[in-house]
């Protein structure tokens, strides 16, 4: 998948569907459109949605398709400037003020000058991010921003606005050719208005049945055509139940790649089950389909596909 | 963005869009004008083709939030159909009371009709009298013991001054930054290095950073049902009163359905606060429905705002007529979902209180802290236990083994 060499960026909605579609990643109308304007306006890209349906996988295709280079940024609780943006790097500015010392070096404006200048700096994510690149701008991929705190949102603002950082110390740094962003979010915690009013903001919610099974045949190549209809038949059915999590995108993958590996051909109860833990990780969620419930929504699925064909 | 947009062939496509921005902000949209600019730009930049992709490029550019798709949706559908329509679907989107012209005094009064709606008007206003001439700065005293329930207009009006000053001090948790700190325990190196900088680098003079910390959200879930009418009303000051001098307060409200207040009580005028909130809930007076409610917040929004260490604030009496096995499920998921549950009981406030009512006896087992909230003096009270962390009193155990 390597083997993509920096391209231009699609020039209609249409071609944004299919750079994403070369590199398996089936993105339907909604998405490719939102898609499509970031990065024709600039503009950063906040995708929210349950945990795994695939945000993160979007900046991953794009940087790859594009032929850009990816830089991620996980965010976490405590995440500051210094691990986001940039850092001195203290023990060789320690060292150069002894050697200025030892040489009788006492001009305090020059001394300053020379030990916070760009030798000492150490580059985090957000800044690399606004550096040329000869391989054009990079992608951005600001993940999991709810786990962060506001403070650090705040300091966001002016980064994604003008694609600008401020290093007191230094001056401005400012990106001659602003990154493509992404932002993703599982909305453990409301991202304040500001942060989004700067974005384009897209809800990436759970695929139909139709797109989830051309997802699921494309990256599980070896599964038979009658197992990725029932798998995704009985997923499609469990997201209508009353569960407090229902399985993602990759846990439905997960689950077809796993009963690939066992060699099953078409579901049936016993197998459901013993499985069940890799669709389901909530203990009440596999305890609500223990015993005969499997039974009833494997065959609600099987009546269901036999009137479809 | 100099060049005006709307002077081109395309004119009537900007205005299209301008009133419908406008219609969308009508709707509860918040949408800016600068939101109206990107649009613009976007839809030329998209280009208009489809219908569809229309629909999806003016959608990337207004919705800022899951929820406000459904309202984008209708609102699209009605708008584009037909110019025509555009006051018809205003009519249909707005909310319908709080948005009526009104005089500028009228607030308080606003509130204190509708806060007494379910009695009997006569009785009120005799009362009203009566107290009005009797209530002086005096009566305070009287005030802090004198349950809600039992409170005239007057004295409730006198309550909620006193609840405004109050604050909620929940001790703060630690988070994982740093800020300068004369007896930190790590050195700073950024500010060390700036500090000897300004000697010339003779001498480091160290800087220390130490631990920070800052109070934990707060979530108030309310029962507003029947049960609980005389006091719901009241607390809702409390929880305005709150939000205004917190950061991360989130407040919903129960009764057969569970209404999430929050961005309602950011509101600064009390009244007006308090307005919104009750054109936004369909069950004011109506029964309980505690487990369903918090099973609808354990579902949607626990892991929405139960973050960063929250504290929640249970406000109900748990008089819940089919307490069963789900009810203590879902009181369980809340318990280990947050940091602490709080719950304040109004009917605590009989001094034979048992806990006898099955709901209760549920729901007891998974609460931190079970304590009255019926008067000024319980609230005062639990405002001094959280500040002085003696936290004995509200200890739930003592209640289960009275019963037991």
């Amino acid at each position: 998948m390597n083997s993509f060499l920096l391209r231009p960026l699609p020039a209609s909605i249409d071609a944004t569907v299919a750079l994403l579609g070369e590199a398996h990643y089936l993105a339907d109308r909604a998405l490719g459109t939102v898609l499509y304007l970031a990065l024709k306006m600039g503009r950063p890209l906040f995708l929210e949605g349950e945990a795994g349906v695939g945000k993160t996988e979007i900046a991953k295709v794009l940087s790859v398709t594009l032929g850009r280079r990816l830089i991620r940024l996980q965010c976490y609780e405590g995440l500051d400037v210094a691990a986001a943006v940039y850092e001195w790097n203290y023990a060789a500015q320690m060292i150069a003020i002894r050697v200025a010392e030892a040489e009788g070096e006492h001009d305090r404006a020059r001394l300053e000058r020379d030990v916070f200048s760009e030798r000492f700096l150490i580059r985090r994510p957000l800044l690399q991010a606004l550096e040329p690149d000869p391989a054009g701008a990079p992608v951005l991929l600001i993940d999991e921003i709810d786990r962060t705190d506001e403070a650090f949102e705040a300091f966001l603002l002016e980064v994604l606005g003008d694609f600008q950082v401020t290093i007191p110390e230094m001056g401005t740094v400012k990106a001659a050719q602003p990154p493509i962003v992404v932002i993703t979010s599982n909305r453990t915690r409301e991202v304040h208005d500001a942060l989004k009013r700067r974005c384009l903001y897209h809800w990436v919610g759970y695929p139909n049945a139709e797109r989830e099974l051309s997802i699921v045949r494309t990256k599980v190549p070896g599964i038979g055509k009658k197992l990725s209809e029932q798998v995704v038949a009985f997923v499609q059915g469990l997201r209508k139940r009353d569960l407090f999590k229902s399985p993602g995108v990759s846990e439905t993958l997960d689950w077809a790649g796993a009963l690939s590996e066992l060699d099953v051909v078409a579901l049936d109860p016993a197998t459901v089950s013993d499985t069940l833990g890799v669709l389901l990780k909530y203990q009440d969620g596999i305890a609500r389909l223990e015993g005969s419930k499997v039974k009833e929504l494997l065959d609600e699925v099987k009546s269901e596909l036999r009137a479809a064909e | 963005m100099s060049e005006p947009l709307t002077a081109h062939a395309d004119g009537r496509l900007a205005e299209n869009i301008l009133y419908f921005a406008r219609a969308l902000r009508a709707g509860g949209i918040p949408v800016g004008p600068g939101a109206v600019l990107d649009a613009l730009e976007a839809v030329k930049t998209a280009g208009v083709g489809t219908r569809e992709d229309f629909y999806w490029t003016l959608h990337a550019v207004f919705v800022k939030r899951h929820e406000h798709s459904i309202l984008f949706d209708q609102a699209f559908r009605i708008f584009f159909r037909r110019r025509g329509y555009i006051d018809q679907m205003l009519a249909m989107m707005l909310p319908p009371a709080p948005g009526a012209p009104r005089a500028p005094e009228a607030g308080a009064t606003r509130i204190h009709e509708a806060l007494f709606s379910g009695l009997d008007d006569k009785l009120k206003q005799e009362r009203e009298i009566e107290l009005d001439t009797r209530l002086t700065v005096s009566d305070r005293e009287v005030l802090q013991r004198k349950d809600f329930a039992q409170m005239t207009n007057a004295e409730i009006a006198t309550a909620k001054e006193a609840m405004k000053r109050l604050v909620l001090p929940f001790a703060d948790v630690r988070t994982r930054r740093l800020r300068p700190h004369p007896h930190g325990r790590l050195i700073d190196m950024r500010r060390t290095l700036r500090s000897s900088m300004k000697g010339g680098g003779d001498f480091i003079d160290l800087r220390f950073v130490g631990p920070k910390s800052k109070p934990p959200p707060v979530v108030a879930l309310l029962d507003i049902s029947g049960s609980m009418s005389q006091y719901s009303r009241v607390f809702l000051h409390f929880l305005h009163a709150l939000t205004e001098k917190r950061k991360r307060v989130s407040t919903f409200l129960f009764g057969t359905r569970l209404t999430n207040v929050t961005r309602a009580l950011r509101e600064r005028d009390p009244d007006d606060a308090l307005a919104a909130c009750s054109a936004s809930v369909p069950d004011w007076s109506g029964g309980t429905r505690i487990a369903s409610s918090l099973h609808a917040f354990n579902k949607l929004w626990a892991r929405r705002v139960l973050t960063q260490g929250a504290i929640v604030l249970l406000i109900t009496d748990g008089l819940e007529r089919d307490a069963d096995d789900t009810l203590a499920f879902e009181i369980d998921r809340l318990h280990r979902s947050c940091r602490r549950l709080i719950w304040l009981n109004p009917l605590l406030r009989f001094d034979g209180f048992e806990a006898r009512a099955r709901g209760i006896k549920t729901m007891l087992p998974h609460v931190d802290d079970f304590r009255p909230i019926h008067n000024l003096e319980s609230i005062t009270a639990l405002v001094a236990a959280f500040q002085g962390g003696d936290l004995s009193a509200g200890d739930p155990k003592a209640w289960m083994q009275k019963v037991a």
